[in-house]
Formats: C-alpha cells, sequence, structure tokens
C-alpha cells in the first residue's frame, strides 16, 4: 500500500491581480522509495512539501481531492491532529539548519527535547538516545556536540542534526527540501549517504525536493519534474538523461559540463504549452 | 600585459586574539582579456581576494598591481572604479530596494562623470538583453537573472577593463546560469574584459576560464589550465578530490 | 494607454517613466493601506481633525475666548452648548476645535524637528562609525538618561513657558530614541552588497547617506513617529496641565484639562471632554502607524 496519496493538489495564493495558482492539479502517491521533485524556483516544488503537511500561511489556500496518509485524510484533520502528524508521522529537513535550530539552546537539549516530546523514558534515557542519534548521522565526539550551540556547528554538521532530530520520532515519511544546497560538495556527498541510509534501514518513504537534476538522478529512485505548478514528466531516476519531455531535456543540457568544451551554453526556450498540458499522474 | 598581479597577498579580519586570516600568501597573476578562475569550498579565501582588491576587505598585505600600477590601503580613487568593477553573488542583495533600474544605471554613470546618460542606459540595457519595459521597474519587479543582468550592467556602466564576478550564477536557476554565462562570454568577447570569476562549481569555471587556482583554508594549493581540469589531471590532491566530488554528480 | 483604465495604468509592472514608476509604487502602498480598515478609521480621524483645524472659525458655535459667567459650568447638551461650559462660561466644544489648531500645530512642529534631528544623527554615527559614532552616540545616551517630562520641564523653565518652547523641548527629548533606531538600521544597511556595489562606483558617504540610506530609514522612522506622536500630544498636554505649556486662555487641550480638574467631581465633563479629545487623537495616531508600518516595509517591497 501506498504512504501517501495526493489527488488533485492546489496551492492558491489571492494577490491584488487576482488568484496566484503556485501549484495546480498535482497527483501523486509515494511508497517506500526516494521520490525526488526537481523544477526551477517558481515550479511549485516546495509549496508541494509544504502543503502535505498543510504549513502553507495564509492567506495561501490548499485544496485537494485527498491527502492521504495511510488512508487517513490530512485535508480533513483538525490542527490539533495535524500536529501530531508533523511530528511522529511525516518530518521535515528544510534548506538551512541555521533557521530550524533554536539559537539558544544547546543542541544536545534541542534533541533531548525532541525525544521526551514524542517518547515517555527518564531523562538519562533519552540523553543516549540523543547520543545514539547523532552517532547514527556519523557524528564521531557526539558528546562535545551535544554540549555546543547551533552557530557553533558548521552547515554540513547543522543539517546532519537536523537530520538526527527529525528521524527521532520515527517518522514514516521524510520530506527534505532542498536539504544540501547551502552546503559545499564534498559536504553534500555525506549528508545524502547517512539519509540515504537511515532511509532505506527503516524503510521510510523520502520526499526529496530540489532544483538539482543530477543530484535527485543519482540519489532517488523516482523522479517528478515540475514546471509552473504541473508535473510535466515521470521518469526513473537513473533514466533521467534519457528523458523526453523537452523542458527536462532543455535543463539537462543548459548545465556547463566538465567533459564536454563549448563556447555557449544551450538555453532554454520555453514554451507555452508546457504550462497548459494537463499535469502527469506520478 | 599584465591586467591583475597578486603577490603574496594576506588578508585578514579582526586583531589580536580575534584575528582569522583569510588569506594567506596568495600570488596569482591573469593577463590582459583572460579569464581567470578562483575555486574552493565556502571560507576557502576566495571571495576574500576580490574584497581585498576592491578596497571592501581593509586589513590586507602583499602586492596588487592593476595593470602595472600597486594599490595600497583600502581608499581606491576613480581611475580604480573606471578600470575595476565587480558583480556580486545575490542579486536579490545587490539592488537597492528603492531604486528603479533606471535610477540604479543614471546614478552610476553620473558618478563616472559620463554624459549623454539617457542614450547610454539604453544602451547598457540592450547590452545586456534587457529591453527598454525594464527600465523602470524596481527590483521587485523583476526575477533574478533579470536583476543579475542589471547588476552587469552597473558593472559595465563606467566601462572597465576588468571585472570581478564573485559566485554571479550560485543564486540563479541552471537555465538562468546558462542565459547569464552566455552573455558573460559575448561580453568578453565584444568588449575585451578581463575576468577573475570565483565559484565553488567546477564544470562552470571550467566553461567560463581559462585558467583557475584552487584554494583551500585561505592558500592556493594549484594553479592550472582548465584543460587539466577537463581531462582530470591535477596534481593536487586536494583538486582531484574536488573534481571527484564534482564528476560524481554529473 | 487608450483602453487602459487609470488603475491598470497605476498597477501595471511595466511602467514606462520615473514618473509612472513613483505613482505606481506609491498606489501600491495606498492599497496596502486602504485594505486595513482600522488604519483607514485612524486616518479618517485624523482627515477630520485637519478639517476641523483648517475650519475652526466657521465650524465652531461660538467664540472660544468669550466668557459668560452666567452661564458658566453647563452640563453636556445644555441648550447651545453642546459639550457644557467651562468655569468661565466658554463654551467647551468650540475650544476644543480651536484647540485642535495647536494640537495640529505641535504635533506638526515636533514631527518635523525630531525625527529629522535623529535621522541626521543616527545615519551618520552609523555610517561614519569609529569616533564620531561613540561621540554622537553617547551624547545620545545622555538625552536619553533623563526622564522625558523632567527633561522637558527643565527646558521650558530655562526657556520660559509658552506653546513654542513647549515644542522645542519635547522635540530635544525626543530625538534620541529616533538617532538610535536610524544608526541601527544603517549598521545592516551599510553592510549590504548595494551598497558595497555604490561604493564600488566612486560615490562618497555624503551621497550614500542621502540617497541610500536615508531612503530605507525613512519609512521606519514615519512609522514609529506615527506611533510616538500619542505620546507627544501627551507630553504637550502634560506641559499644558502643568502650566508651562500653552498658557490660559489658550484651548490647548492640555491646558482645559488643568482648568477643569478643579471641578472634576462636580462637573466631571470639564476635564473629561478634552480628555477623551486627546485619546480619540492618540489612538487615531497609533492605529494609522500601525498600518503604515504594513504599507511602507521595504523589505516587502510592495508586494
Amino acid at each position: 500500500m501506498n504512504l501517501l496519496d495526493i489527488e488533485d493538489l492546489w496551492v492558491r495564493f489571492p494577490t491584488r491581480q487576482g488568484v496566484f495558482d503556485a501549484v495546480r492539479g498535482v497527483s501523486f502517491s509515494l511508497g517506500r522509495e526516494r521520490l525526488g521533485i526537481v523544477g526551477e524556483s517558481g515550479s511549485g516544488k516546495s509549496m508541494t512539501g509544504r502543503a502535505i503537511l498543510r504549513l502553507i500561511r495564509k492567506p495561501g489556500i490548499v485544496e485537494a481531492n485527498h491527502i492521504n496518509l495511510e488512508g487517513r485524510d490530512l485535508l480533513k484533520l483538525s490542527e490539533r491532529e495535524m500536529r501530531e502528524v508533523r511530528g511522529k508521522q511525516i518530518s521535515m529537513v528544510m534548506q538551512d539548519p541555521k533557521f530550524s535550530l533554536n539559537p539558544v539552546v544547546t543542541v544536545g537539549e534541542q534533541l533531548i527535547e525532541a525525544y521526551l516530546q514524542h517518547n515517555s523514558g527518564s531523562k538519562a534515557r533519552a540523553r543516549k538516545m540523543a547520543i545514539e542519534m547523532l552517532e547514527n548521522v556519523s557524528i564521531r565526539d557526539s558528546e562535545r556536540v551535544m554540549r555546543t550551540y547551533p552557530h557553533e556547528v558548521s552547515g554540513g554538521m547543522g543539517q546532519r542534526i537536523m537530520i538526527a532530530m527529525m528521524l527521532i520520532p520515527n517518522p514514516k515519511i521524510l520530506i527534505a527540501d532542498e536539504p544540501t544546497s547551502a552546503l559545499d560538495v564534498s559536504v553534500q556527498r555525506q549528508v545524502l549517504n547517512i539519509m540515504d541510509g537511515l532511509v532505506k534501514e527503516r524503510g521510510m518513504g523520502l520526499i526529496f525536493i530540489s532544483h538539482d537534476l543530477n543530484l535527485v538522478s543519482e540519489f532517488c529512485d523516482r523522479v517528478l519534474i515540475m514546471y509552473a505548478g504541473r508535473i510535466v514528466e515521470v521518469c526513473e531516476a537513473d533514466k533521467l538523461h534519457q528523458a523526453q519531455h523537452p523542458y527536462t531535456q532543455g535543463l539537462l543540457n543548459s548545465l556547463p559540463r566538465l567533459d564536454e568544451k563549448c563556447n555557449h551554453l544551450s538555453v532554454l526556450t520555453r514554451d507555452p504549452s508546457w504550462s497548459e498540458a494537463p499535469s502527469v499522474r506520478g | 600585459m599584465i591586467a591583475l598581479d597578486i603577490k603574496g597577498l594576506n588578508v585578514w579580519f579582526g586583531y589580536a586574539h580575534d584575528r582569522v586570516d583569510a588569506v594567506k600568501g596568495a600570488c596569482l597573476e591573469v593577463k590582459q582579456g583572460e579569464s581567470f578562475g578562483l575555486v574552493g569550498e565556502s571560507g576557502s579565501g576566495k571571495s576574500t581576494i576580490l574584497r581585498a582588491i576592491t578596497g571592501l576587505a581593509p586589513h590586507w598585505s602583499g602586492s596588487v598591481r592593476i595593470e602595472g600600477e600597486a594599490l595600497s590601503g583600502a581608499k581606491r580613487d576613480r581611475r580604480f572604479f573606471r578600470t575595476v568593477q565587480m558583480v556580486f553573488q545575490d542579486p536579490y542583495a545587490s539592488l537597492h530596494p528603492r531604486h528603479t533600474v533606471d535610477q540604479v544605471l543614471s546614478e552610476t554613470l553620473h558618478l563616472h562623470g559620463l554624459d549623454n546618460i539617457d542614450k547610454r542606459v539604453t544602451e547598457l540595457l540592450a547590452d545586456v538583453g534587457l529591453g527598454q519595459r525594464f527600465r523602470f521597474r524596481y527590483p521587485h519587479q523583476l526575477s533574478g537573472g533579470q536583476r543579475q543582468r542589471v547588476a552587469i550592467a552597473r558593472a559595465l556602466a563606467g566601462e572597465p577593463d576588468i571585472l570581478l564576478l564573485d559566485e554571479p550564477t550560485s543564486a540563479l536557476d541552471v537555465s538562468v546560469q546558462a542565459e547569464v554565462l552566455n552573455l558573460l562570454t559575448d561580453l568578453r568577447a565584444r568588449r575585451g574584459l578581463t575576468y577573475l570569476m570565483v565559484s565553488h562549481d567546477l564544470p562552470v569555471i571550467a566553461h567560463m576560464c581559462d585558467q583557475l587556482a584552487v584554494m583551500r583554508n585561505g592558500e592556493i594549493v594549484e594553479v592550472m589550465s582548465s584543460d587539466t581540469l577537463r581531462t582530470g589531471t591535477p596534481r593536487h590532491e586536494y583538486s582531484q578530490e574536488l573534481l571527484r566530488a564534482s564528476v560524481a554528480l554529473q | 494607454m487608450s483602453d487602459m483604465t487609470l488603475r491598470q495604468w497605476l498597477l501595471t509592472d511595466e511602467p514606462t517613466s520615473r514618473r509612472h514608476a513613483r505613482l505606481s509604487s506609491l498606489y501600491k502602498g495606498w492599497l496596502t493601506l486602504r485594505s486595513n480598515s482600522m488604519a483607514m478609521v485612524g486616518l479618517a480621524i485624523l482627515v477630520g481633525l485637519v478639517l476641523t483645524a483648517v475650519f475652526a472659525s466657521i465650524i465652531a458655535p461660538h467664540d472660544p475666548f468669550v466668557q459668560d459667567l452666567s452661564s458658566r459650568l453647563l452640563p453636556i447638551g445644555a441648550e447651545g452648548h453642546l459639550l457644557g461650559t467651562d468655569s468661565l462660561g466658554r463654551d467647551i466644544l468650540s475650544r476644543l476645535i480651536y484647540g485642535a489648531r495647536i494640537t495640529l500645530y505641535i504635533v506638526a512642529l515636533v514631527a518635523l524637528i525630531a525625527p529629522v534631528a535623529g535621522l541626521l544623527v543616527g545615519t551618520v554615527a552609523g555610517y561614519a562609525g569609529g569616533w564620531a559614532d561613540v561621540i554622537l552616540m553617547r551624547i545620545t545616551d545622555i538625552f536619553l538618561a533623563f526622564p522625558r517630562l523632567v527633561l522637558a520641564l527643565a527646558f521650558v523653565a530655562a526657556l520660559g513657558a509658552g506653546i513654542e518652547n513647549a515644542v522645542l523641548a519635547i522635540s530635544l527629548t525626543a530625538w534620541p530614541p529616533y538617532a538610535r533606531m536610524a544608526r541601527a538600521e544603517t549598521l545592516t544597511i551599510r553592510s549590504t552588497d548595494y551598497i558595497n556595489a555604490i561604493r564600488l562606483q566612486g560615490a562618497g558617504p555624503l551621497r550614500i547617506i542621502t540617497r541610500h540610506i536615508w531612503p530605507l530609514c525613512v519609512s521606519s522612522l514615519i512609522v514609529r513617529v506615527t506611533l510616538d506622536m500619542a505620546g507627544i500630544i501627551l507630553a504637550a498636554a502634560g506641559l499644558g496641565f502643568l502650566g508651562l505649556g500653552a498658557q490660559p486662555p489658550s484651548p490647548e487641550w492640555g491646558a482645559m484639562i488643568s482648568e477643569g480638574r478643579r471641578f472634576i467631581l462636580d462637573h466631571w465633563w470639564v476635564a473629561t471632554v478634552p480628555g477623551l479629545a486627546i485619546f480619540t487623537v492618540s489612538l487615531a495616531f497609533n492605529l494609522l502607524g500601525d498600518g503604515l508600518r504594513d504599507a511602507l516595509d521595504p523589505k516587502d517591497g510592495g508586494q
């Protein structure tokens, strides 16, 4: 059975010039797999991720036939039940860990608190679990890291701490919104490998939102390509380079390559019909 | 002729025990009309070199020569600003939120003491591929790529010889990045510009530059041609490591 | 633009001239302000106040200075005196209407002096840094260290009682917070890339401060001044109440409360009515200030 089933999702923002549709009728389902969502800024990929958790702020509106989490429609839940879902069943990792961690509380205390929020048990046990979580995300001197404040750790370390924190309640689904784009390439790999290992080990579903096609094709099982609020193409991640849609091809071709020398990069010419075509089911 | 000659450049921030050495003994030479790249991870000091050249990082030692003329301290004269200009990383932060494109360009032209401002604004906009309809817009009415084009137009207003590019496309989408990089390639060919470009993205540097320097912890570990990078034969271990990380993602 | 309405012309994303761009951005700010109904209530009250002050001689049913001891301390609703009369038989409504002029006069003068002084000191200190910053900010601290009314009292005592001196005293005590705020904003603006960019075009400090930093500080200053207006009116009223501001028989609202204080138990309206007027106008300024904060936020960019 699918973990998550989304049917005809719309995200709308009323503006002075009329209603702006950020996501326009997107349907897809997620199993125990790594699903990538790629697209440029403004394609609606982040909005899709946020809409699942109902994190779209007013005056934005989320509409869908259903957003089913194992058969339970998230849109029908009360705000209180939704809070439960957000922590326990679906977790989200954002782009910049600096904004997601409390700057005046040590990493250790935040991890312990996160544990105690979802599990009962003594503080000593929570502390043990927190250290174990840090070791799970390959942080070796976990005792020291527990005592540091968020501003004292590097970007890669911060993101690993975030992942550790998000995985404490053992969610079924992890939504990662550009989790590595603020990091250096070498650190990027580490963080991705850690995330990959944990997701596989626990049989979780992962929604990986990114603008980086290469990253997604290497790291995910299946990829949705979004354009102007719709899914224009769905493909197996390892076959992304044989993608059919001219938009996907255009994006791939516009990247500079190390193995080919050229004077000018090919530029994407946008066809208005792309945004008119109905959304593909993913 | 050497457009930019840097020898033994040290740049630091703060004093005494707070002192951070951001660049240590950097040496590089950029010939007239050449495009030179600086690559490295965040905190490697690559942007700091640009800021020291422009006087935005005031504490430095060593020698920096622009077209043979030595710089000193943090003060730069009018001649310098007409020779060297800079394009900043984040187009969302490098344009004044309350100034229209027209105001930005007109003021820049005025500051360089140029006449015929109206005509020049028109030409500058055309040069960077923006039509007249963008002339009176505020930054919030422009996309990231359009903003960066305005920033490039501003840098070109004083008709400089050397352009310092600080990650000019890292905040942009790949398709927009391609457009901006193509624009920079064309402008260099058309105006005979010299580029010193900073990026963390090896393919971008390889595409744009003839020569490049790899930086780590404030030091230049290797200077090589971009062909060396393409053929995957850098000598230094760290350069190879960087290269492996980027190739794996292709 | 033949088949374009004025509204479309103003709301365009593609302005065709400098004037068009400016008008368009003003109009968008106005629309944001208009969507805030409480701010519009505040604005309506203030417009009413201005109109009252301008047409005071036409609106006022009586001369505010004419005394009529035979009809003193008439209650609210008395014939010919809608809001009653005071201890000297002067019509309170007429005095309130003429008092609006004095209130506006105070507000306008303080709003001209204090924020401008604060903006100057704050931006110069923030941008120059170093010694200039230390000296200017310590002076600001000295002014801040005194309780406001006490300092104003000292100034008035030194300069002599009277409305102009009261305004001057209030302005002198009101500028330090603006200087602090302008400095804080300047410190963040100073290190942004758009300021770096204009420095690389060879712009000098004077141009950077006046053309690039001021426009960004001004909007938050306007908001702050509007929110402070209530305090300024109250301070002026306080000085009037203590007999150091407007002098009798001038119908300044604070002075009116002061006069009515003697009868507050038996003839409550004499002090209460001007009190309510002060309250209403202060509230109006606060409501407007809140709305302006949304409409003028530079980070928002008028979106």
